[in-house]
């Protein structure tokens, strides 16, 4: 008994060391040494400042932005979290009902799992232009462009075979803020 | 459906199956094998040993390996509560974050020493980088080491001729660690990070958005401890919503290789009980059973995640899911991560269809043996496949065998109370939580689904599962002490036995196969097998499933809201 618990505070002493100091640092080490941008949360520069990461939904409000999927957090990420209601709750149907009054489809009923989604669907981000466009005070070839720039910032399936293909919304905010600029 | 979800989910099926029994052996070969690795790493392996004062050619007989695996279980426990109540005056704590309230210690302690990794708490608001490291990341390994430790152990008692000894738990849980565990979390890790999931140590950084609404973006070195949350069936995530989070698991390849990982030893570990028992087929069998039940459980979530939500209009509900994950991977993870011990969510499982959140239910009710925890699942289907033996045995009227040995009272004996104990802890958390105004008063969703995620969270924590429906408010005195025990019970009250019938099997002769031997690796087998899982499965908590889910499914469908 004695015998065991010195070895065991040994040996967690040799694993702290290994598994819970060595290891974390070696891989921090590498992957800011190799994949630096990704490592750091693959932040995005826009008018020279970091203006968020193009993994994490941010709150948009604006009318002439697209709009990521709703946020059960609020878009926090201190904590993330979700709205957890299940099927048969009277406060999700509440809540879809109200968004589909206000003319919202698509993805943007539901609030993501992290409540930091940064992408919609293709379908997602059609179903916004006309608001855009009429915020934007843009013209009819305008709208085309718009449309133009959605399909060609979907990303595809990974490899094409994992996953949905999808859109970044700041990405594709970033894009058309410097499309329209002026 | 549509065709690359067919594709999807076709691949990770294949691979796991192409893998397996490679790895397996490997495995085999990892605690059996003294020649397979160069000779540097035995050098090393025998430094640690000396540092350790462990003499590794000492063979342990049951109850000493028992002793050694509890002693060094309860020291990672005190480690890991004290790094909680200690961490505000301890470096590596950029954010400043207090110390942890004891309950929650003493429920994250145990939760990460059972390998259940039930999180009261969330990550990224609550546990210093330094308590991460020290505490959390080293128990994600060794917890799961000590599972594979103790399959191992079971594995030789039940093949070993004629003994006492079952193995020697340090050396057992160094080879596991480092030859299996950590090189395979390095490649992860790496290819993780590659793909965006965060790895440094910088402070969160606040920034203000393209909209000029102001964000904090959180940091820390989550890419280490993900890949062996995955790789050791931990679950644990560095951040609240797990992998979920798109700097945990940022896209759909990132997914697919964490998804593999759940399932990777398990399945693995099913062949080099293969090795063990000198018998492909035997492993083929109880693969087989494992099989069925993950494809069955894993087509009626689909079907009922399909059909949509006739509540808000029959439309396929993306609630609680990503984007970039999309139904069929939510789903496929979802049957994963719960026939595994595993517990990591990429979608929030309250959120699911009533009938898909079942079936994620039912795999941990049935013990999570369908390919399981790392070891657990192998030693937890163990006791199935001798209960089965068993019944076979007295259907016939002779007496059970199992790989040469006889099965009698006293392994059947363990093999019931290795059952009972998790289930029993299940029913009654449950039943008492669903009375206890201070239980009650947690609950985020009214209705049967508010008995579900009583349910759920007591079968999660019995099971050393770990995932939630996350609506229920788990970080109170009630709910991290009551959960912490049904952890406990549900982690050793299956080990023990376990452990117990290695030793006694052990010192049983083999005998070759006679003609009253009920063959253990035929296609009848296996169905008895699945057969006597469900029976027990079902008859343990069909009636209270009746009262969660499918009720709920049925008011559904009526069109009633809660």
């Amino acid at each position: 008994m004695k015998n065991h618990l010195m070895t065991s505070l040994k040996v967690l002493g040799v694993f702290t060391v290994l598994l819970g100091f060595i290891y974390p640092v070696t891989i921090t080490l590498v992957a800011q040494g190799l994949f630096e941008k990704q490592a750091n949360g693959s932040l995005v520069e826009h008018g020279g400042r970091i203006i968020g990461s193009s993994l994490l939904a941010q709150k948009t409000v604006s009318e002439k932005y697209f709009w990521p999927r709703p946020s059960a957090s609020d878009y926090g990420c201190v904590p993330s979290g979700a709205s957890n209601r299940g099927y048969t709750s009277k406060a999700l149907k509440q809540a879809v009902d109200e968004r589909k009054a206000r003319g919202i489809t698509h993805d943007l009923l539901f609030t993501s799992g992290s409540g930091l989604d940064p992408h919609i669907s293709l379908d997602t981000a059609l179903s916004q232009v006309a608001r855009i466009v009429k915020s934007r005070h843009l013209s009819e070839t305008d709208k085309i462009k718009v449309i133009d720039l959605i399909q060609r910032s979907q990303e595809e399936r990974d490899f094409g075979i994992f996953g949905e293909p999808r859109i970044n919304v700041l990405l594709l905010n970033i894009e058309m803020d410097k499309t329209f600029s002026n | 459906m549509n065709v690359f979800d067919v594709i999807q989910i076709a691949i990770s099926l294949l691979v796991l199956l192409l893998i397996g029994p490679y790895l397996g052996s490997f495995i085999y070969k990892i605690f059996e094998d003294e020649h397979l690795l160069p000779r540097f790493l035995r050098k090393i392996e025998n430094g640690f040993y000396r540092t350790c004062s462990i003499d590794s050619k000492i063979q342990m007989n049951w109850k000493t390996y028992t002793v050694a695996m509890l002693v060094f279980n309860a020291v990672g426990f005190a480690i890991v509560f004290l790094l909680q109540m200690f961490q505000a005056y301890l470096p590596l704590n950029p954010q400043n974050l207090p110390i942890v309230s004891w309950h929650s210690a003493f429920n994250t302690a145990v939760s990460f020493m059972t390998n259940t990794n039930w999180q009261g708490y969330s990550g990224e608001s609550t546990m210093s980088y330094l308590t991460q490291m020290l505490g959390l990341t080293v128990q994600n390994f060794v917890s799961a080491a000590t599972g594979i430790a103790v399959a191992v152990a079971l594995c030789r008692g039940l093949t070993r001729p004629q003994g006492k000894k079952i193995g020697n738990f340090w050396t057992d849980l160094y080879r596991g660690t480092i030859y299996l565990l950590l090189p395979l979390s390095i490649l992860l890790a790496l290819v993780l990070s590659f793909e965006g999931v965060v790895q440094s140590f910088a402070p969160y950084l606040k920034i203000t958005g393209l909209d000029g609404i102001e964000q904090i973006i959180p940091q820390g070195p989550a890419a280490s401890q993900v890949a062996i949350k995955q790789l050791g069936t931990n679950g644990g995530g560095f951040f609240g919503v797990n992998s979920a989070h798109p700097l945990e698991n940022p896209t759909p390849f990132s997914n697919w290789l964490q998804l593999i990982s759940i399932l990777l030893i398990p399945v693995s570990l099913v062949f080099t009980f293969g090795e063990y028992a000198k018998s492909k087929r035997q492993a083929w069998a109880i693969f087989s059973a494992m099989a069925v039940l993950l494809v069955v459980g894993l087509g009626v979530s689909l079907y009922a995640e399909y059909s949509g939500n006739p509540l808000l209009g029959g439309i396929v509900s993306m609630e609680g899911k990503e984007t970039r994950f999309g139904i069929a991977n939510s789903i496929l993870w979802s049957v994963f991560t719960t026939s595994a011990s595993n517990g990591s969510v990429n979608a929030m499982h309250s959120s699911l269809s009533p009938l898909s959140g079942a079936i994620a239910m039912f795999n941990i009710m049935l013990g999570e043996i369908i390919f399981g925890g790392a070891g657990a699942g192998l030693y937890g289907m163990i006791l199935f496949v001798l209960m089965t033996v068993f019944l076979s045995g007295l259907m016939v009227g002779r007496t059970p065998e199992y790989l040469g040995k006889k099965i009698e009272s006293r392994e059947i004996q363990m093999v019931i109370l290795g059952l009972l104990l998790p289930s029993a802890c299940i029913l009654l958390g449950a039943g008492l939580s669903s009375v206890f105004p201070v239980a009650l008063s947690s609950l985020a969703n009214q209705g049967p689904h508010g008995l579900s995620e009583i349910l759920y969270a007591f079968s999660s924590a019995a099971g050393n599962n770990g995932s939630a429906f996350a609506g229920l408010n788990a970080n109170t005195v009630y709910y991290n002490l009551a959960l912490g025990i049904a952890m406990l019970v549900g982690r050793f009250g299956v080990i023990i036995p376990i452990l117990c019938i290695a030793g006694s099997m052990a010192e049983k002769r083999q005998a070759a196969a006679g003609s009253g031997t009920f063959p253990t690796d035929s296609a009848l087998f296996v169905l008895l097998l699945i057969g006597v899982i469900l029976i027990v499965g079902g008859l343990t908590f069909l009636p209270t499933l009746a009262l969660g889910p499918v009720i709920e499914h049925l008011l559904m469908v009526q069109g009633v809201t809660f």
